[in-house]
Order: C-alpha cells, then sequence, then structure tokens
C-alpha cells in the first residue's frame, strides 16, 4: 500500500511539474492556460489521494470547489487572447528585460523634451510615436 | 465471503484506480511538454480532466466507503465535466481565432470554409459578387 501511494504520488509530481515546464516555455498565453489547468487536474488528484490514504472525507469539500472554478482561469485567458507576435510570449532573460527598460526610458525621455519643446503639439505628438499601451 | 473479503477487494479495486488516475496525470503532463502545437497540447490535456478525474474519484470512494462523501464526489465529476469542455471551446476558438491552428495540420477543417462562406455572403449582400475560393459552389 505504501509502495503504491509513493508511486502515484511520483507520477502526479512529475506530470505537474512537466506541465510547468510548459507553462514557462509557452509559446502563447492558451498554452500556459491549458498547462495549468493540467496542474489544477493533478491538484485535484493528489488531494484525492492524500483522502484516500487517511480516509478521511474532510478534504471532499475542497474537490467540489475546484472542479467547479478550475475553469474560469483557462475561459478569463481565452476571453483576452490577442494575436501575439512571434518571440512576444517568451518570458524575457534579466539582461534582455534591462534592454527593454532602458529603451522604454530612453523614449519617455525623448517623449518630455518633444512636450517641453512644443507644448501645442502634445496631443498629436502622443498619437504619431505611439504610446506604449 | 465475508465481509473483510470485500474490504480487501475494494481496497484493492481502490489501488488501480489511483494508479490509473495518476498515470493519466503523468502523460498529460509529458503531452503537454512534447506535443508541437496547441490543440495537440489540448488533445493531452483532457486526459487527467475527465478520466484521470474520474478514476481518482472511483478510487477515493472506494476507500471512503460512506455515502456523503460519494454523492459529493458524483458532484465533483459532474461539475468537472460540464466545465472542461466549456474551457476547451474557448480556448480552441480563442486560438483559431489568433491563428495558432495551422490549418494544413488538419484533416477535418469545417470551420474556414465555413467562415470563407459567411465572408462571401457578406460581400455579396453588400453588393459585389460572392466569392467563392474553394471552388465548392456553396456546398
Amino acid at each position: 500500500m505504501t509502495l503504491l501511494v509513493l508511486l502515484c504520488a511520483t507520477l502526479l509530481a512529475v506530470g505537474a511539474t512537466l506541465a510547468v515546464v510548459r507553462a514557462e516555455k509557452g509559446p502563447s498565453m492558451l498554452d500556459r492556460a491549458i498547462a495549468l489547468d493540467v496542474v489544477v487536474a493533478v491538484l485535484v488528484a493528489a488531494i484525492a489521494l492524500e483522502s484516500a490514504v487517511t480516509r478521511s472525507a474532510v478534504a471532499v469539500p475542497i474537490l467540489v470547489v475546484l472542479s467547479i472554478v478550475g475553469f474560469l482561469s483557462s475561459v478569463t485567458i481565452a476571453r483576452f487572447a490577442a494575436v501575439e507576435p512571434a518571440g512576444e510570449g517568451r518570458v524575457l532573460s534579466r539582461a534582455e528585460a534591462a534592454a527593454a527598460e532602458a529603451e522604454r526610458h530612453a523614449r519617455e525621455v525623448a517623449d518630455d523634451e518633444a512636450e517641453g519643446r512644443d507644448g501645442v503639439d502634445r496631443a498629436e505628438g502622443r498619437d504619431a510615436s505611439g504610446e506604449e499601451s | 465471503m465475508d465481509s473483510h473479503t470485500w474490504t480487501t477487494v475494494a481496497d484493492v479495486a481502490a489501488g488501480a484506480c489511483l494508479l490509473g488516475g495518476s498515470f493519466l496525470a503523468f502523460a498529460a503532463g509529458v503531452g503537454v511538454l512534447r506535443f508541437p502545437d496547441l490543440l495537440a497540447r489540448m488533445h493531452a490535456a483532457t486526459k487527467p480532466q475527465t478520466l484521470g478525474l474520474v478514476l481518482v474519484l472511483a478510487g477515493l470512494a472506494l476507500r471512503i466507503r460512506s455515502a456523503p462523501a460519494v454523492w459529493a464526489l458524483v458532484l465533483v465529476a459532474i461539475f468537472q465535466m460540464a466545465t472542461a469542455p466549456v474551457a476547451a471551446h474557448l480556448v480552441g476558438r480563442a486560438g483559431y481565432r489568433t491563428g495558432k491552428v495551422p490549418s494544413e495540420t488538419l484533416v477535418v477543417d469545417e470551420l474556414t470554409a465555413d467562415v470563407r462562406r459567411a465572408e462571401a455572403e457578406r460581400l455579396g449582400r453588400a453588393g459585389t459578387p460572392p466569392v467563392d475560393p474553394e471552388g465548392t459552389g456553396g456546398a
């Protein structure tokens, strides 16, 4: 019995870990949503395994709640899914994030200087420069 | 067959169910990591969400063996089966709309044909002649 429980727990842990790796790699948000759905399913299975080992029904309400609300995250993400340019969905490395931040800062400084020069054209200038959303 | 035998049988069956459900969760992890595109990953992800969950809950029910808890577990299975397709439908639709489903990898692609036909009808109603790029004659 102990061996069986250990085997089940190992399978669940490896499955959840692989799904988390996919959530990190991801290329798009939808892939991440699916991977995290798998993590929720593994979580439900793990709670059920723990209840089965201890023969207690204490955690059953947690399973009910997880099965009701578990799908809301991927529905929400799917609602806001947009076309992502290639490479956009990647997690940036520390150096890349610093470079992007420096570029953004430089652009803001340039915008501020432009505003200082001709305050009249402020609205049009902001529109034309494609303000980062 | 006394009651002791029956509890042993129930425990063994519960162990088998739990092992099967855990294996499906593991298989889903492997599939989600290794499959090449969005729809294949969705296919892998559904395994622990329905069959795997039902197996694990059956194992838990065989271990607990008390009526109120078992009814709650039936409720869990029903809710999961009612909500998982909603999420899958919306994720698949969003994936199609944002171009993450390459249509050359599909064996059957009814949605693209439907979208083209609807577009052609819309253009036809607007005054321009209807376009039928597939040459299917609206079939």
